[in-house]
């Protein structure tokens, strides 16, 4: 049996071993320095069709994460998807003009919401509501009028994604 | 004389068999009392009845005046640090060296120095002869050197009971003596009561003060050791005199050779 | 007729009866005020044999399984034209399933199999005996201690299994199969989220060390004190244990998936 000062000192090395490999896997494996979500304020946009939308999504503007979803409701009255987003404190001047779009990540990825700035002087807070929103592409509606041009050549459908 | 040990009515079942059935017992004080059988008798029960590991079916058991099957754990850890037990096989810890091994209930249950528990554990190991070996580890000791470790340490915190759980079996003959003669040594200079298990007769007579018998789960014999020899009982005489065949038969029961011999079964 | 109902009867009890005796050995060995100064140096110890112990196996096998994984998925992946999400597939097989559940398996074959022998061991010499008739409770002194060791060092074990064969991955996917790294590892971080897969995953091997080192220990302390006795003990807790960790990975892959 090893001295107990051995033993001490080598099960505090495999602690902080674990520990070493812990802090690796937070940051590099699984990036857990893009968003803390502790501080940051809650806005609001109403979609026609959130698509493949879910909590946690990211919230960016120009390809940067800046915040996520929070919450996913339908309002009563209007029947459209209310998305609750957090978005971080430190991009406090988002025009309040500016427009909501939910997007594709890659081909094949999840869906995701792009801000696209705009130009008023005054910006989004606490509480705010983005008013130009843009839904979700969705496959089956797209595919709908691409067949019914090529079947209608010249005609616009009246179906088709709400502007 | 008073008796550290009272056994009224005692009545004990393994698995549906009748281990023991009304023992009466008293273990009296400062003198070596042996309680010996064939085996298989449960007389290693016995001694973890004593000790408060088993819980009896029936009956009460009385050590130091305390009811012991009813104590509550705390009263039974005080009452256990004032009874030593010597196991068959000795029940060193294996990860300790012998030193340590012997300071074990020293450093558990009291606060003494390092100074004062190596002295004490010194001369422990002294009354065993086995002060030469403190650094040793278990696993190089001789079968009777381990007993006697154990012994030491079962002496360590100087309790007022000592049990003995077959101490001289398989023993040659030197150990034999040397644990003879420790076991009377021991209980006459420190004021011991001590209880011997054990089949092994004449060793264990030699040194008893009383002794009962016991088998089939009664007391067959007790008295002292010169009462005993002398007593008439058939089953008695067979135990003390290892006769082949009496109360207890040699051949196992079944039908007679003739039948067997003769009959059409393979088996 | 009867006479087997009966038998599976009085099987059904035994089994229950099992799980009684291991909860009341369990119960008291935990549920009791410690004795920090002694208890600590204990727990170190035990900690030392069970898990800086493992860790060779361990290492040695995160080492292999990352390699493997990135090998098989690299060549599956690329026939989809997805060779890129070599990061993401190894990061979340390993941190979800393979870190917890192999971790477990190889715990208990090595340290599981080992406690159980010591302590059947120590019950066949009257080790237990001994202490209990000196008015130490072995429960305290020898079951509590290695019961905290396995606990604590499990999820150190699956931390240190996770970060080993995502290295391995990493050695076979951009090392040796030419990937980039940097899509590895970014492909890999915006596809692990570290409460969701991580935790999780160390969640599990909390719950899995539990498990196993409590079976280990049980069977030891009950084990039949005769050598025969001490191999079965042995033999049982590996295959309980490992039963017990695949079986409990699926119900909580099932509760976490869905939401918990």
């Amino acid at each position: 049996m090893l001295s107990q000062r051995v033993i001490e000192t080598t099960v505090g090395l495999f602690l902080l071993a674990a520990l070493l490999a812990l802090i690796t896997l937070a940051f590099k494996v699984s990036g857990l320095t893009t968003f803390f979500k502790q501080e940051g304020y809650n806005i609001t946009a109403a979609f026609d069709d959130i698509g493949q939308l879910k909590v946690r999504g990211s919230v960016k503007i120009g390809g940067v994460t800046i915040g996520e979803v929070t919450d996913i409701t339908i309002d009563p009255v209007s029947y459209r998807a209310v998305v609750t987003m957090r978005i971080s404190s430190a991009v406090s001047d988002i025009p309040n003009d500016s427009s909501a779009s939910i997007l594709t990540a890659g081909l094949l990825g999840d869906n995701y919401i792009a801000i696209t700035p705009m130009y008023s002087k005054e910006f989004l807070k606490n509480g705010s509501e983005i008013q130009e929103t843009h839904s979700a592409m969705i496959l089956e509606k797209l595919i709908g009028q691409f067949l019914f041009s090529i079947g209608h050549p010249g005609e616009k459908s009246t179906e088709g994604v709400k502007e | 004389m008073d008796n550290i040990v009272e056994i009224n009515k005692l009545a004990f079942l393994r698995n549906q068999r009748v281990i023991f059935n009304d023992v009466d017992l008293d273990i009296p004080k400062g003198k070596v009392t042996a309680i010996m059988g064939p085996s298989g008798t449960g007389k290693t029960t016995l001694l973890r009845l004593m000790g408060g590991q088993l819980i009896p079916a029936k009956g009460s058991i009385k050590v130091a005046g305390q009811e012991v099957p009813r104590l509550n754990r705390r009263a039974l850890y005080q009452l256990r640090k004032r009874i030593g037990m010597l196991f068959q096989t000795g029940g060193l810890f294996t990860h300790l060296t012998v030193f340590e091994n012997v300071a074990f209930p020293l450093r558990e249950h009291t606060s003494l120095s390092n100074a004062m528990i190596r002295s004490l554990v010194l001369m422990k190991l002294e009354m065993v002869g086995l002060r030469g070996a403190r650094d040793l580890m278990p696993s190089e000791l001789s079968g009777g050197m381990a007993r006697r470790v154990a012994l030491a340490r079962a002496i360590a915190l100087d309790p007022d009971l000592i049990m003995y759980d077959e101490p001289f079996s398989g023993q040659d003959p030197i150990s034999m003596g040397v644990l003879v003669k420790l076991i009377r040594t021991l209980n006459d200079a420190l004021k011991l009561t001590t209880v011997i298990v054990s089949h092994d007769v004449q060793e264990t007579l030699s040194i008893s003060d009383q002794a009962y018998v016991i088998s089939n789960g009664r007391i067959i014999g007790q008295g002292t050791a010169h009462s005993i020899r002398n007593d008439p009982s058939p089953s008695l005489q067979q135990f003390l005199q290892g006769l082949p065949d009496g109360p207890v038969p040699f051949h196992y029961p079944g039908k007679s050779l003739a039948h067997d011999l003769m009959s059409e079964d393979l088996t | 007729m009867i006479n087997q109902v009966a038998a599976l009867g009085r099987i059904g009890l035994e089994v229950v009866r099992q799980y009684g005796k291991a909860g009341i050995i369990l119960y008291r060995a935990i549920f009791r005020v410690p004795d920090i100064r002694k208890g600590f140096s204990l727990v170190v110890q035990q900690i030392y044999a069970e898990g800086v112990l493992s860790l060779l196996i361990i290492i040695v096998s995160a080492l292999f399984i990352g390699m493997v994984v990135a090998l098989q998925g690299y060549h599956t992946l690329s026939k989809f034209g997805a060779s890129q999400q070599l990061g993401p597939l190894v990061a979340l097989s390993v941190a979800r399933e393979l870190g917890p559940v192999v971790t477990a398996l190889l715990f208990a074959g090595r340290a599981g199999s080992a406690l159980a022998a010591e302590i059947g061991l120590m019950k066949a010499t009257d080790q237990l005996s001994s202490m209990e008739m000196m008015a130490v409770d072995p429960l305290q002194r020898v079951i509590a201690p290695r019961f905290w060791g396995g606990f604590i060092s499990m999820p150190l074990l699956t931390i240190i299994f996770n970060m080993v064969a995502i290295y391995g991955a990493y050695l076979v996917g951009v090392k040796w199969l030419g990937m980039d790294a940097g899509a590895f590892w970014s492909n890999m971080q915006s596809a692990v989220d570290f409460r969701l897969d991580i935790l999780n995953g160390i969640y599990k091997s909390v719950v899995f060390g539990v498990v196993v080192t409590w079976i280990a220990l049980y069977q030891g302390y009950d084990a039949v004190p005769t050598s025969a006795g001490i191999a079965n003990a042995t033999t049982r807790t590996v295959v309980y244990s490992s039963l017990a960790v695949l079986g409990l990975d699926f119900v909580l892959t099932a509760m976490m998936i869905g939401g918990w």
